[in-house]
């Protein structure tokens, strides 16, 4: 009995813990994107005498000419093409990488999980981009986000096809399969976990990247949603309740994702994480 | 069987991935050894040798980023071992809550770095920010958290926790529930307790699972900028400059062989750390 009274008030104090620590600051936001400009400055907890959320919502996306509502197409786009390209490149690289064993692929593998802790030479690689035309263009980033989300990408998809076995390959080579289409008919449709992984755990990375857009995708027509959020904390200083409600529309997207994919994402990455 | 690779196996499979690779990573990276030792303005370059690492250790607005990455990778790192470890450790046992704190914890992962950090340094503001007005109710008062010198980088360095700490525990946990249940079972007839199950069965077996957190959040900390940047700027002074908020600050004023230099920097500080502790780490690492 008194260790069951033991293991509840554990239970009780992390679950009050768990409010104090995560849901508070979410509800701050939240609080204050419903404030007015006044009422936001003051930086307090209490709820909101009027609900003003709507026209602050309003008043953001008509901020700037709209500058938001172009942010998130720019987002959504550079998401999903990089998440698209992302799949089919790291699938493919990762496929030979994992067959194949001879005199190179150590030194292929080595180059490719370098990439992993070298931080990426940033200036050089604007002057790459702008000697291609591709510097502050949106192919441009999206090969940036390729590239540096490559190596993990490979590593997944490499321990994944550990695990089909080679005499799938063998049998479809015996019955006259060539390469590409072994891979795209046979062992493509096998990677769907991996795929589900990467789709989650990038499209996140992607649409929450500051850095990358801020380096390689200036000037405001271009900006995504996380660089909106950094201009208008410039911008709108005084406009607290602004800058709140921006955060709240662009949580909306990981959010939904977290959500529906909320068991996936985190067997995805124990999968990727340890094993890889 | 040599044949056969190389038509199943072709290497052009790797094409695709090989170009953007190359072009976009493994060439920049070469090619900043070389722009390093230039005064670069992107259109043309002057060599001058080594004079921009010479710049960059000389002024200590510069090398003090060393030691700020040093100890920032450093306290996120060893505290993002000890509350991924603890949380994975309550959040793998017996309690009915599970599933909602898993997720609760796992969550700020998800949230965008940017909105983190505003919506943290308004909770800091020394007088109005409410972690203070808390604390001035039960009497203590709290410090200028971004705005002190000897404080900002530990504030920020928290917040990093704060927002990094669900992943890690996502590892852990993984790692814990790999241990094969044998292990407890012996630990029962043996007769010991829940600390001897701590320290004598978890601690060491989920060694591959702490090996990934400080390894990932190391080379992370080295490597942050996008949770410092919006929540300090480097500021106050140079109090929370670390190398990639200082080769940022000299991209933006135009000194981009500089910027170069710092990045090389980086790159040659990272190396040094990371490749020794990865390698001595998995030397250590128990089989299970």
């Amino acid at each position: 009995m008194i260790r069951r009274i033991r293991l509840f008030s554990i239970e009780a104090g992390a679950v009050l813990a768990s409010v104090v620590i995560f849901w508070i600051p979410l509800y701050f936001v939240l609080v204050n994107a419903m404030k007015d400009e006044k009422g936001a400055s003051l930086r307090s907890m209490s709820w909101p005498a009027a609900n003003r959320l709507w026209s602050n919502v309003k008043e953001v996306i008509r901020a700037r000419d709209h500058m938001l509502l172009h942010a998130f197409v720019n987002s959504a786009t550079l998401t999903v093409l990089s998440i698209a390209v992302l799949l089919i490149v790291c699938s493919m690289a990762g496929f030979v990488m994992q067959r194949r064993s001879d005199r190179f692929t150590p030194w292929i593998s080595f180059f490719v999980l370098a990439g992993l802790i070298i931080p990426p030479a940033i200036v050089p690689t604007i002057w790459v981009l702008e000697k291609l035309h591709l510097f502050k263009t949106m192919l441009g980033l999206i090969m940036v986000e390729v590239a540096l989300a490559f190596p993990f990408g490979v590593l997944l998809y490499r321990g994944f096809m550990g695990a089909i076995p080679r005499e799938i390959d063998e049998a479809s080579v015996v019955d006259g399969c060539g390469g590409l289409r072994l891979f795209f008919q046979i062992i493509f449709p096998l990677l769907k976990p991996v795929n589900a992984t990467i789709i989650v755990t990038s499209s996140v990375a992607i649409f929450n990247d500051f850095t990358n857009p801020l380096y390689f995708f200036p000037g405001s027509k271009n900006a995504t949603v996380q660089l909106t959020l950094y201009n208008f904390m410039s911008q709108f200083i005084s406009q607290y309740n602004l800058l709140y409600t921006n955060i709240l529309l662009i949580t909306i997207p990981p959010l939904v994702l977290f959500i529906v994919f909320n068991k996936k994402i985190v067997s995805g990455i124990t999968a990727g994480a340890v094993k890889g | 069987m040599n044949k056969v690779w190389k038509r199943t196996y072709s290497y052009y499979f790797l094409l695709p991935a090989a170009i953007i690779y190359l072009v976009i990573f493994i060439l920049p990276t070469f090619m900043s050894f070389f722009f390093s030792m230039t005064r670069w303005t992107l259109q043309d370059w002057t060599y001058t040798g080594l004079e921009n690492f010479k710049t960059f250790f000389e002024e200590s607005s510069l090398n003090i980023g060393f030691k700020n990455t040093f100890v920032y990778a450093a306290v996120t790192c060893v505290l993002k071992v000890i509350f991924g470890l603890l949380l994975g450790v309550f959040l793998t046992s017996k309690i009915k809550t599970k599933n909602y704190l898993r997720s609760v914890v796992f969550f700020p992962t998800l949230v965008s770095t940017i909105a983190v950090g505003i919506a943290f340094s308004t909770l800091m503001h020394p007088t109005e920010g409410l972690i203070n007005t808390t604390l001035a109710q039960l009497g203590i008062s709290g410090p200028d958290w971004l705005g002190d010198t000897r404080y900002a980088l530990l504030s920020v360095a928290f917040v990093d926790v704060w927002k990094g700490v669900g992943f890690a525990t996502v590892i852990y946990i993984a790692g814990i529930m790999s241990i094969p249940a044998e292990y407890y079972e012996a630990l029962q007839i043996d007769g010991g307790g829940s600390w001897h199950k701590f320290w004598s069965i978890i601690l060491p077996l989920s060694r591959p699972a702490t090996n990934t957190v400080i390894i990932l959040a190391f080379i992370g900390g080295l490597r942050s900028f996008d949770i410092l940047w919006p929540m300090t700027g480097g500021g106050p002074g140079f109090a929370t400059d670390v190398i990639a908020s200082i080769i940022y600050k000299q991209y933006q004023a135009g000194f981009y062989g500089l910027a170069t230099a710092g990045n090389v920097i980086l790159f040659l500080f990272v190396s040094v750390l990371a490749f020794p502790l990865s390698l001595y780490l998995n030397r250590k690492e128990v089989d299970l």
